[in-house]
């Protein structure tokens, strides 16, 4: 599905990252762990397109990404942002039909197939009731949610996801980690980066673990996220401790 | 989708009023009767039984100001919604890129040099296209930032420049003969419109319009963040290149034959708004009705309610700020 290899990433000017590999396979979720700062975004941004690779090669459904049209990629790749207000009133349904893009001509508008699909993603994510809402007037969570719901628009085979629960509260996360999960038993392959190594442990097949733009640890969350490698990451002393069949991460305070 | 007929009916009704009302009032008052009956021997071709110096007043002087006054009210409109769409933001006019600057420095330079009405209006379309032409191009080249910041403090930076050019030139100009010439220009007029004018801008004013009907739905992802919208796979360089352009293009027109009338561009989009929604494919024919119908009403007005002419952008400002600060306490937070 998506290859990254020996990829060095950055900005104009600028390398961030270098030397991260990694393959993702159909249906499978990995997640994204790292400071802020770490070169996550970044990542993503060159994974999509948005930024040229400094080195290194990506590779989507087995084609170099620097063959692909800015529309062929949003056909494959749907994108979800972390949820900011967006400046108009575009009512959530509106939202979700700006997902339809890669798939109309230049000059096209969305017919009823169009939004047919932007019907089935809101009612996948459960909101179909907002879809007359205005996107400025619906909460973090819901806006969200209509991100993801866009991005499903797409039709992609991957999504990648940058910080989906940031600023959200508990219950939203939980949602939205949800749907990650229900999205990759449907077969898309989603890349997520989260701040909360426990989303590793609930919704990811595989975690990668990033600081200072090089790879700490990759593999199965249960091998790669432990004491020392988050520690390693933030600089903090967390035990990781087993629970009901799972793991969960518990900061160490002094005292 | 719903079907939200009603304020585009409403509209087309009231600029249909308007449109009459303003061939009949005047110096030379016209009735409504005398003009449907102008228009039916026109229409049929008939001899027509009335006075002749009627038939002039219709078709030689009302109809050429009329018809610019719903092209340059249309055209700033259209431009209007193209760039607040486009820099997400509503108080954003169509000068925004300094394409009025530039025109008012072409015709205030041609004034200068003692230029007739012709090459006055040439070089303030020039003017309009340098100058956004300059900012897109150095806004372009300062890479590292925000593209559409990038944009706007270009605009803002260059603007400044060019009136302080416009500024010097009227400090040199003859206060007797250039000068008045100068404020009459910078205050913008529909007196003096000729059928020659119209033929000119609309043309050009169609041009810009053109890819705007076309490009309509994806006009609405150039008001997503750069990265969404190219994710959701615009070309966004290449949409926004255009759209510029295309308003650019409609606003030069605009300002080449009516001098500079504000707060149509920045004022009737956003109203168009507030009634319809952002979506660029209903807002566009809105906010055109609406900027059409108000610049003959404040032309009508301009020529109508003193002695002597009122000049529009005077009347545009006058109307434009209390309606705009009321528009602004109606909608809170969402546009």
């Amino acid at each position: 599905m998506l290859e990254a290899n020996a990829l060095a990433f950055g900005f104009p000017g600028r390398t961030v990252g270098h030397d991260v590999s990694f393959s993702l396979a159909a249906g499978e979720v990995m997640c994204v762990l790292g400071p802020n700062g770490g070169g996550k975004t970044t990542l993503f941004r060159t994974l999509l397109g948005l930024l040229p690779p400094h080195g290194g090669s990506i590779a989507l459904q087995g084609d170099a990404l620097k063959t692909l049209s800015r529309r062929e990629i949003a056909r494959r790749v749907g994108y979800v942002p972390q949820g900011q207000v967006s400046g108009f009133a575009y009512t959530v349904l509106e939202v979700v039909l700006m997902g339809r893009t890669a798939h109309l001509g230049a000059f096209g508008t969305p017919g009823e197939r169009d939004r047919r699909v932007a019907a089935r993603a809101l009612e996948t994510l459960g909101i179909a009731h907002l879809a007359e809402r205005p996107v400025t007037q619906v909460s973090g969570g819901e806006r969200q949610l209509a991100l993801i719901a866009r991005a499903l628009a797409q039709e992609p085979r991957l999504l990648v996801m940058d910080e989906p629960t940031a600023s959200l509260d508990f219950g939203n996360q939980v949602r939205v980690l949800q749907s990650v999960s229900s999205l990759a038993a449907s077969g898309i392959s989603i890349l997520f980066a989260s701040h909360d190594p426990d989303h590793a442990f609930l919704a990811a097949h595989r975690a990668l673990l990033l600081a200072e733009g090089r790879v700490v640890a990759l593999g199965a969350p249960a091998e790669v996220i432990r004491a020392d490698t988050l520690e390693r990451l933030y600089q903090v002393k967390v035990s990781v401790v087993p629970v009901g069949g799972g793991h969960t991460c518990l900061p160490a305070l002094e005292r | 989708m719903k079907t939200r007929a009603l304020p585009y009916l409403i509209a087309t009704g009231a600029l249909v009023g308007l449109t009459a009302l303003a061939f009949a009032v005047g110096r030379y008052p016209v009735s409504l009767a005398e003009i449907f009956s102008l228009l039916s021997s026109k229409i049929t071709g008939s001899e027509s039984t009335l006075p002749a110096n009627v038939e002039t007043v219709v078709m030689q002087v009302r109809g050429p100001r009329v018809l610019a006054a719903l092209v340059v009210g249309a055209a700033l409109a259209a431009a209007g919604t193209a760039y607040q769409g486009m820099f997400r933001n509503p108080l954003v006019s169509p000068d925004i890129l300094g394409v009025s600057t530039g025109a008012a420095l072409g015709a205030v330079l041609a004034i200068f040099l003692s230029l007739n009405i012709f090459f006055i209006q040439m070089m303030a379309f020039a003017g309009g296209l340098a100058a956004v032409a300059l900012v897109y191009g150095i806004g372009a080249r300062l890479r590292g930032h925000d593209p559409l910041l990038a944009l706007v403090l270009t605009g803002v930076v260059i603007g400044t420049l060019l009136g302080s050019v416009i500024a010097l030139l009227k400090y040199l100009a003859d206060p007797y003969n250039q000068l008045p010439a100068i404020t009459y220009w910078l205050l913008g007029s529909l007196a003096a419109i000729a059928p020659r004018d119209l033929a000119a801008a609309a043309p050009l004013a169609l041009l810009g319009l053109a890819p705007m009907l076309l490009l309509r739905w994806r006009m609405n992802l150039l008001a997503l963040p750069d990265d969404e919208a190219r994710a959701l796979g615009v070309d966004t360089r290449k949409l926004r290149t255009l759209v510029v352009t295309a308003a650019t293009l409609m606003t030069a027109a605009a300002v080449a034959v009516s001098g500079i009338i504000g707060w149509v561009g920045l004022l009737i989009p956003h109203a168009a708004r507030l009634l319809v929604g952002p979506d660029f494919g209903r807002l566009l024919p809105l906010s055109m009705l609406l900027g059409a119908g108000f610049l003959l009403a404040v032309d009508t007005l301009c020529r109508t309610v003193a002695p002597i002419e009122v000049p529009p952008g005077v009347l545009t400002a006058l109307i434009g700020t209390p309606f705009f600060l009321w528009l602004f306490a109606l909608a809170r937070k969402s546009w």
